[in-house]
């Protein structure tokens, strides 16, 4: 009934003995203690719960803790080195590009994917590259900016 | 939300999945989950046991002959949008592919989790269709492949048999198509999705196929208005009235609260006159 | 002003949002805490025949089930509404049903379980049988001769009549009109869609019986009360309510909601910490939803285009029960605003409270101002089109004029400033708005649907003197408290009784508190959002907090400063008149000596210290104001937007959205302009792609995000905003409200330009939202079909 999940979570391996049924979401939260991933809807549309799964952005509500074994997760907790923020973090810091929180972390997650691939991204890619998120305060106009300006500053 | 519990076994190959499947009373493949999760945690799906086939190595590749491509049942969505061979063989999957839902979506989904769903407002089916795709599926009874125009049978209905398992895709190159959906405002999924082909020989339309899926309860190919293109040039009044005739594929239009099967009807009408246009544009 | 007032001070609480560490009600945990989850009612009006929780109860993990007998037999009081306009008739409402369900996702049955999947399955495995009961979901079709009856003893499905204005100057105005132009039309209901799910949590300390409650409230105070006084029953002595980190409210965190009650009981009945936190599909159909308006009205005019009258009818569909603020958001926040910007003297406007089977209906951004806003700015333009008037310059000509302020409207407010001719004159240059027309004109010679709205909005904003409020059947007082206290090193904390859920109040209040007393920002913490540490306060909600809690803490501030002063001139042994408090630099010194004085920290110190404090004066630096507002203020705001529809799949493009507001003044401009941003998204969502629907039998046909179609990344292409300022005169910071202007503005802004577009088509009008098909059934029924 139970399964052993090996993981590597913001660099570092865990284990951990899990029902299938659990959610990543659910296990970064619940059993390794990491609120920041948020979770929005049920339904994998707003986008709040986003985390890097060997570097690609998921929605961590519509992984099952057991497909996640053996990868490396990075959640928001764990996207700046020691030394303070990640640049896209500190963009949304100087560009307001946060009101609430609670859609930022998974905001700031896809983000990371978005200039990834596209690093030099327009605010028309920007709007493009967010159609899995959702932000009820912002009205998305500095969530944007932010991700250009991150961009733009060579991320 | 919360799935019901369920029993977990990983595949290691193909024939063990296909073993799991058939030795497992009410038992789902997952691979990407993308389909599938989201219906366990609504719990409007709640299988006894899954198999995941999410590792079986080699399910994932994407490889062309120059004619055709195959890509593997495993390939997300992102991997398809992003293959040079898609993008140059065949622009229309790729475009498919960019279509679908959002980036943490297309990261995890995958081509045969998306066919084997099945879903009316999914947007491979379309292309499938009117690429005159093959699904390659082993089962008890080993391997076969089922065309696309047989592997569509109903809502949320294929060809496949409870215990079979796609491995891949042969999806034909062709360097004149399009696809171009209507995106549902909240939930992204093809409110209509068309996926136009079109091949020319001199000035003329050789052949033509348009796939729609969002309009019914599973994709469909509009015959009468791929006919009515052929043979003749690709004239925007000629694709008008092409287009004019895809109502004829449509039995029963499905509604929902954003819009009616009238208005889908409708939109199919508008998105074939646009993507046939774009399809034989890229042909010539 | 000082040094941090009207500048964009980066904010002070986003470290711990952008790192991951939001301090939110999910997040809480303890070691044995139970999940609770709670059985909702599939059915929309049905009674309970069969309640059976055995076989849940029965399974492993399951702490304990409980039935709405339980809690009624436990002492819980059913939730009250904390607004009454005269006759109002109040449906009872229970924490948990005993035998009939009233809307879809009604509560049912209550789970307390060691995991939350548990407490899912435990939940599907209990059994209740229901025989349905018809139903009614209209807000006008409640009233019809022999509509079912959503609760017995009510027999007409009103809840209450409300009217006000001057009937008989509107009648005159009709009787004398040279034109009158009439809309019925309808403000759909909408789902507020916080992104964070509501949430309660609660921990018991059966050894001294305190009982500590979190929750995702916009005002925890309130919520004390409510839960002492009415349903909880728990003295406020011994009941601290902590709202932390909250993911937004709109107007829908305000409430008392039933699952407040049930998790602090829960957590004292099984002696567990308790926390039940809502999943997306719960909030839609348990969170208290906004508008759904059905309203008849007419606008007269004079042959030059004056208006003179606006009669109106509303039926406002309140839902199943009443939230608690009700009756309160279709009354005296949505008839008095029906004066819009204009000058008119017979404004008269009545509705009917009603109820329904529906998830009940309360504030929602903006609550009652955004409905009146699309009311009054349709009819607007309708008259243009009437009279062949330019709709900016229509406006333009009924705007009340600057000088006549402050401006008595016929339906109750008394407007504080502004200057509507320059609004829209400052709206109009921004978008180049002759340019627009032309463009138009164009767009139009080719073919295309190229639409140009206009609007000039009022809001009322930063409710309410509490005599007025309670005049208007408020239950609560809506003035603010707020304490500075300074610490003998000169660090201040400042309490405020608002609540912060993206506002950024620790930033704004922050800079209030440091200009008022000179001390570097860096000094002042801003506490908020817990009964255990702020005296009292009312709470975040209608834009009130810079206008009613700010101006609190400015009369805090200037008592600290008195007291400081005092002691500056008692140390400096010079007369208190020979002094000053320099409020640059927080330095009290000799009149035209500023090298010879006291810093901040040294008199703070002093005052601590005692040892040399003037004759009589009591040690210690710590106020306490509480702010009564003399009157709301008026935030005012002129958009245009430009937008073109395309002619054959019919969706909206917006091409361009220009805004200018007046919010007063500004404290800081970054989080202003943050807030109306965010606002126009919303009111556009109205506009173009929202609406919460239900099936005749009840049923909520927009139950989860994938039909509830909240705005897109993608749905604007940008936003310019812009301002100007005209000082409110009601409090001391000469600030407005900035909350809900955008939302309130932007829906008639986009409608008006929708319908512009299709005016060549001969569409007139088309119910919100302004998706494509109903567009497409539009311009096919006016004969346009394509």
């Amino acid at each position: 009934m139970r399964h052993r999940v090996c993981l590597t979570v913001n660099g570092k391996a865990e284990e951990f003995d899990v029902e299938p049924r659990l959610l990543l979401c659910h296990l970064l939260r619940a059993y390794v203690g990491l609120t920041g991933t948020n979770i929005g809807c049920d339904t994998s549309q707003c986008g709040s719960c986003t985390v890097l799964m060997d570097g690609k952005a998921v929605k961590s509500c519509t992984v099952l803790a057991v497909q996640a074994d053996g990868c490396e997760v990075t959640t928001i907790e764990g996207l700046a080195g020691a030394d303070g923020l990640h640049p896209i973090q500190q963009s949304f810091w100087d560009n307001h590009g946060l009101q609430c929180g609670f859609c930022t972390p998974g905001m700031i997650m896809t983000a990371v994917e978005i200039l990834d691939r596209s690093p030099g991204a327009t605010d028309a890619d920007v709007r493009h590259g967010l159609e899995g998120n959702i932000c009820r305060c912002t009205g998305y106009e500095n969530i944007v900016k932010s991700i250009v300006a991150a961009g733009a500053r060579g991320n | 939300m919360f799935p019901s519990q369920f029993d977990y076994h990983r595949a290691a190959s193909v024939a063990e999945a296909v073993e799991l499947l058939s030795s497992l009373p009410d038992a789902k493949l997952v691979a990407g989950g993308h389909s599938l999760i989201p219906a366990m945690k609504l719990r409007a799906a709640q299988p006894a046991a899954l198999v995941d086939i999410g590792r079986i190595p080699g399910l994932s590749d994407i490889s062309s002959d120059g004619d055709s491509l195959v890509i593997g049942a495993l390939a997300t969505h992102t991997s398809v949008a992003d293959a040079a061979a898609v993008r140059g063989g065949c622009p229309m999957l790729a475009e498919t592919a960019a279509a679908i839902g959002d980036i943490q979506v297309r990261n995890r989904g995958t081509i045969g989790g998306s066919l084997a769903h099945a879903d009316p407002g999914a947007d491979y089916p379309a292309a499938m269709l009117a690429l005159g795709a093959e699904v390659t599926a082993v089962g008890a009874g080993g391997e076969r492949t089922i065309a696309a125009s047989d592997f569509f049978v109903d809502i949320l209905t294929t060809a496949l048999a409870d215990n079979e398992v796609i491995t891949s895709v042969r999806v034909p190159c062709a360097a004149g198509g399009a696809y171009l959906k209507h995106r549902h405002p909240a939930s992204s999924y093809a409110v209509v999705g068309v996926a136009a082909c079109v091949g020319l020989d001199g000035g003329d339309v050789a052949s033509c196929a348009i796939g729609i899926n969002g309009v019914t309860g599973k994709a469909v190919l509009a015959d009468a208005a791929a006919a009515a293109l052929c043979g003749g040039p690709a004239s925007a009044d000629r694709i008008a009235a092409a287009a004019a005739c895809v109502g004829d594929a449509f039995d029963e239009p499905l509604g929902d609260l954003y819009a009616s099967g009238e208005f889908r009807a409708h939109l199919a009408g508008v998105y074939t006159k646009r993507a046939l246009a774009v399809a034989a544009a890229r042909a010539g | 002003m000082g040094r941090y007032v009207g500048t964009s001070v980066k904010r002070v609480e986003d470290p711990r949002f952008i790192q991951g560490k939001g301090r939110y009600v999910a997040n809480i945990q303890f070691p044995d805490m139970v999940h609770v989850a709670i059985k909702r009612s599939p059915e929309a009006h049905a009674r309970i025949t069969r309640i059976d929780t055995s076989a849940a109860a029965a399974m492993d993990g399951v702490v304990a089930v409980f039935t709405g007998q339980d809690f009624k037999d436990g002492g819980c009081g059913s939730l009250p509404c904390g607004w009454l306009v005269p006759d109002t008739k109040v449906p009872d409402r229970p924490i948990v049903v005993t035998d009939r369900v009233c809307h879809v996702g009604d509560s049912v049955a209550v789970v307390a379980a060691r995991t939350p999947y548990i407490a899912a399955d435990a939940v599907e495995a209990i059994e209740v049988d229901y025989e349905p009961l018809p139903t009614v979901v209209d807000a006008r079709g409640a009233m019809d001769e022999g509509a079912p009856l959503v609760h017995a003893e009510i027999d007409d499905n009103v809840s209450y009549h409300w009217a006000l204005g001057d009937q008989e100057a509107c009648e005159k105005a009709f009787a004398e009109a040279d034109e009158v132009v009439e809309v019925e039309l309808v403000n759909q209901r909408l789902i507020p869609t916080a992104m964070e799910p509501r949430a309660a949590a609660a921990q018991w300390d059966a050894a001294s019986e305190e009982m500590t409650v979190w929750t995702t409230s916009q005002n925890p105070h309130p919520i004390r009360l409510l839960l002492s006084a009415f349903t909880l029953g728990i003295p406020e002595s011994k009941l601290r309510v902590i709202s932390p980190d909250v993911g937004g409210g709109f107007g829908s965190k305000i409430f008392h909601y039933p699952e407040e009650v049930i998790v602090p009981w829960v957590a004292r009945e099984i002696g567990r910490p308790a926390r039940w936190v809502a999943t997306r599909t719960e909030s839609q159909m348990t969170d208290s939803q906004g508008r759904d308006h059905v309203t008849v009205a007419r606008l007269a005019m004079t042959s030059d285009g004056t208006f003179t009258g606006l009669d109106v009818e509303t039926w406002a569909n309140q839902g199943a029960y009443l939230s608690t603020f009700a009756p309160l958001i279709p009354t005296a926040l949505y008839i008095t605003l029906l004066s819009g910007n204009y000058k008119m003297p017979g404004v008269f406007g009545k509705v009917h409270g009603t109820l329904t089977n529906t998830v009940p209906v309360d504030a929602y951004r903006g609550a009652g101002r955004p409905e009146a806003a699309y009311l009054v700015e349709r009819l607007v333009d309708l008259a243009a089109t009437r009279l062949g008037r330019d709709p900016l310059e229509l406006r333009r000509h009924n705007a009340i004029p600057k000088d006549d302020f402050p401006y008595q409207t016929p339906v109750a407010f008394l407007y504080d400033s502004g200057d509507y001719d320059r609004l829209m004159a400052t709206a109009a240059d921004n978008a180049d708005y002759a340019g627009m027309r032309a463009a138009q004109a164009e767009a139009r010679a080719e073919g295309e649907l190229r639409g140009v709205g206009v609007v000039c909005c009022i809001e009322a904003s930063g409710p309410a003197p509490s005599a007025v409020a309670g005049s208007l059947g408020s239950a609560v007082g809506f003035w603010e408290s707020g304490e500075v206290r300074v610490h003998p090193t000169g660090q201040v904390s400042v309490f405020t009784g608002s609540h912060a859920h993206g506002q950024g109040h620790e930033t704004t209040l922050a800079q209030v508190v440091a200009d008022e007393l000179g001390v570097p920002i860096e000094s002042v913490e801003v506490v908020h959002g817990d009964t255990g540490r702020v005296n009292f306060g009312m709470g975040t909600y209608g834009s009130r907090s810079a206008c009613v809690g700010g101006s609190a803490l400015v009369r805090s501030a200037e008592k600290v400063r008195a007291k400081v002063l005092e002691i500056g001139a008692h140390l400096l042994e010079a007369a208190e008149e020979d002094v000053v408090y320099d409020r640059e630099t927080g330095r009290v010194h000799v009149k035209g000596s500023p090298e010879s004085g006291k810093d901040f920290g040294e008199l703070a110190f002093a005052a601590y210290t005692a040892h040399n404090l003037p004759e009589g004066m009591e040690p210690g630096l710590n106020f306490v104001s509480f702010y009564d507002p003399a009157n709301f203020t008026f935030p005012a705001s002129s958009h245009i937007c430009e937008v073109e529809v395309c002619p054959d799949t019919w969706e909206v493009r917006i091409l361009r959205y220009v805004a200018v507001d007046d919010v007063g003044k500004v404290i800081n401009p970054m989080i202003v302009e943050g807030q109306i941003q965010g606002g126009i998204v919303q009111g556009v969502g109205q506009a173009l792609t929202e609406i919460g629907s239900y099936s005749d039998d009840g049923q909520l046909l927009s139950g989860s995000l994938l039909e509830y179609a909240v705005p897109r990344a993608d749905l604007l292409p940008g936003i310019e905003v812009d301002r100007i300022e005209t000082p409110s005169p009601h409090n001391p910071l000469g600030v407005k409200g900035a909350g809900e202007m955008g939302t309130i503005a932007a829906t008639p802004a986009v409608a008006n330009a929708v319908l512009d577009a299709l005016a060549p088509l001969g569409v007139t009008h088309i119910e919100l939202p302004l998706t494509p098909e109903r567009i497409w059934r539009a311009v096919q029924a006016a004969g346009n079909g394509a």
